[in-house]
């Protein structure tokens, strides 16, 4: 499927040959790795996820976390990991996984009617 | 009072004049991880010195309700000859090299000097200093972390880093010779940094130790930025950050 | 690994996606997607990472000549803050399979693209606050609109960015204020600006509708959700009021209120002038990839040098451990 689509603002320009020098660009021989962070926005709360960035190790990552995604006070706690060490579950065993849950409503607590007297329960 | 005048003057144009040669990295930086880190230097430091300039404007103002100056008159409108910055701050940014290093010997010294500053006779500066130092405290992680890892990296890190001590070096000196402001005000408004010294240089030496690099030997030093002397580099730095500002000098921005 | 999937297979998962797509449920990194919906994302995800890295050089261009230390702490606050944009959207790119490192070597070898409305010169201090007003305000649009395109990496990164950018544009137009009020020169200096930047920001929405007949895919997909004219049209009506708030004007005669339409008439892009900017024949397209390539190589052996330090204090560790 041929997909041209013909907007030119932020990320849907043709990339058809421009003038533009094609000059070999250097790679790097390693590029930096992949880190998840986490952050815990204030005292008493879970961290959450809020993003990724490059960093060579844990220590860095930190300060570039912190550079990166606390500038407007967002956080006080900073977590990262190395994203080659998360481990998620397949979004092709959604079914078998979670699905079974639906109907045990007993587990909730609006599942039990009891008496209007009964207070505080 | 000229004495207090210059020696906040002085606090305010090393840190302004430090911000504009990092601020010169953004959107230049050698990964954006690292760009944004520099940025954040460069902002901590613009802020320290809006907070000093603030301060010697109120200092001008008090003693004469006519003068009218205010942070932007007094980072624009002086020449050269009147910015009271060591030289170490001016110098061209280089490489990363060198201003990482750059940074970790000023940000040694201006730890060491900020904490005296807690003590400040002048109550305001000692509040500036409070807030200065958990920055500071940053800025010397930061670029410690970076001194070492291109020290100990690959052999041209190791050599782009002997090259940048070798040239910033014989300007650190200046750091540690009062000026006569200084002298006079040393130990009430103003620290010491004659006894600076020491400490700074076992900092150093740590560090560069750690970077596999050799703390320079007994060399000259060049020490007359504070006095209004500087390099030929200065002249170029005011040239650009006060162009604007001088063509329509009583414009509001 | 990769099993080989039959055809009736595929259109399956494809009206399942259209499906989930339809429903408004956000399609997440690992999850099935057309190969033509990821390589679209890619593509505009990484553009707009691309665009803001470049987006940078226009404005960073007058950091060191702010002409007061306020306008400065806010100019450096906000191109680094454009850093960070395009470091998030490399982040949402790379969960679909391209690194940082691959898209930039696209960029720098110029066959990635960016918004062309960086191609143009900042000559002037009011293009600051001109660049904030118009460019940003165009942006804005855009990105507001873009917080719920459909994959879900890309919409939470355009939510933080969002969260950052609103006060990208309030800054421009105060700074424009400030000129408006200012000396004859400022005021001078401020219409210039406007007049210098309208057109361009106007082409920053794309073609025209009919001339993008292939823009319903990314609608039915929901990457995005208005066409170019619906946001132009938007854009202008915002812009021709505030403008009247400044005392200053569009440089355009045909400009005006049509009651019937409830919107202003505009006049006509110039789309050679559009079409050569993209092309890379803008003022500044070539310093602009100078600008980047130079960073790149200047900073090659900064990030090789860290790679080869932490692998040298890895292995130490390791060592020690041993």
């Amino acid at each position: 499927m041929q997909i041209q689509i013909k907007k030119f603002y932020y990320g849907d320009i043709p990339e058809e040959k421009s003038s533009a020098p094609s000059t070999p660009v250097t790679r790097d021989e390693h590029e930096w790795p992949l880190w998840e962070v986490f952050i815990r926005s204030k005292q008493g709360l879970d961290h959450k996820h809020v993003g990724s960035l490059h960093a060579t190790d844990a220590e860095m990552a930190i300060k570039n976390a912190r550079d990166v995604y606390t500038r407007r006070q967002e956080g006080i706690s900073i977590w990262v990991v190395e994203s080659k060490n998360l481990h998620a579950s397949n979004p092709d065993d959604a079914a078998m996984l979670y699905d079974p849950a639906a109907d045990k409503i007993y587990r909730h607590p609006s599942f039990y009617n009891l008496p209007e007297e009964v207070k505080h329960m | 009072m000229n004495a207090h005048l210059d020696y906040v003057l002085h606090l305010a144009d090393t840190t302004l004049v430090l911000a504009q040669r990092n601020s010169e990295w953004c959107g230049h930086g050698p990964i954006l991880e690292q760009d944004i880190a520099i940025t954040n230097i460069s902002l901590d430091l613009l802020g320290q010195a809006r907070n000093y300039y603030q301060h010697a404007a109120s200092l001008i103002n008090t003693a004469n309700p006519n003068a009218q100056a205010d942070e932007d008159s007094l980072a624009y409108l002086r020449d050269e000859r009147e910015f009271k910055n060591p030289l170490l701050v001016e110098l061209e940014k280089g490489d990363w090299a060198k201003t990482t290093l750059r940074q970790f010997l000023f940000s040694v010294f201006q730890d060491l000097q900020l904490k005296r500053l807690l003590h400040s006779t002048d109550t305001q500066i000692a509040a500036i200093a409070e807030k200065s130092l958990k920055e500071t405290a940053y800025h010397i992680a930061w670029s410690s972390e970076w001194v070492i890892r291109l020290g100990d990296g690959t052999p041209e890190s190791h050599s782009r880093m002997v090259t940048a001590l070798n040239e910033v070096w014989e300007f650190t000196g200046g750091l540690f010779v009062p000026a006569p402001y200084e002298l006079q005000l040393a130990g009430t408004i103003a620290a010491d940094v004659s006894q600076l010294e020491k400490p700074w240089t076992e900092t150093v030496s740590n560090v560069l130790e750690e970077a596999t690099l050799s703390l320079p030997g007994k060399t000259f030093m060049q020490q007359s930025g504070k006095t209004g002397i500087h390099t030929e580099a200065m002249g170029y730095i005011l040239a650009e950050m006060q162009s604007l500002k001088r063509s329509l000098p009583t414009a509001t921005w | 690994m990769y099993k080989a999937i039959k055809m009736t297979e595929i259109t399956r998962l494809e009206s399942v996606f259209q499906d989930k797509v339809d429903k408004e449920i956000k399609v997440e990194a690992m999850d099935w997607m057309p190969e033509a919906y990821r390589k679209t994302n890619l593509r505009q995800i990484s553009q707009h990472a691309h665009s803001e890295v470049v987006g940078m050089l226009p404005e960073g261009n007058w950091i060191t000549r702010a002409p007061s230390l306020k306008r400065k702490a806010i100019l450096i606050a906000k191109v680094q803050d454009e850093a960070g944009h395009g470091l998030y959207l490399y982040s949402a790119a790379e969960t679909l399979g391209s690194s940082r490192e691959e898209m930039v070597a696209d960029l720098l070898m110029g066959k990635a693209k960016y918004s062309s409305i960086f191609n143009y010169p900042t000559l002037t201090w009011a293009d600051m606050g001109a660049i904030g007003w118009l460019v940003d305000g165009a942006a804005i649009l855009n990105q507001v609109m873009l917080c719920r395109t459909s994959y879900g990496p890309y919409a939470r990164a355009m939510v933080r960015i969002c969260k950052e950018e609103s006060f990208h544009q309030r800054q421009g137009f105060e700074a424009l204020l400030e000129l408006s009020r200012g000396t004859t020169e400022q005021k001078a200096m401020c219409q210039d600006a406007i007049n210098r930047w309208w057109w361009p920001s106007l082409m920053m929405f794309g073609p025209k509708d009919s001339d993008s007949p292939n823009s319903e895919l990314s609608m039915k997909w929901k990457i995005k959700r208005k066409t170019n004219d619906e946001l132009r049209q938007q854009f202008v009506d915002m812009i021709a009021q505030q403008v009247k708030i400044l005392g200053m004007t569009l440089p355009d005669s045909e400009l005006k209120w049509n009651d019937k339409r409830g919107h202003f008439d505009f006049g006509e892009i110039n789309w050679e002038e559009f079409w050569n900017v993209v092309k890379g024949n803008g003022p500044c397209n070539k310093q602009r990839l100078h600008a980047r390539r130079a960073a790149h190589d200047n900073g090659s052996w900064v990030r090789e040098a860290a790679v080869a330090y932490a692998e040298k204090k890895a292995a130490a560790k390791k060592q020690k451990v041993a």
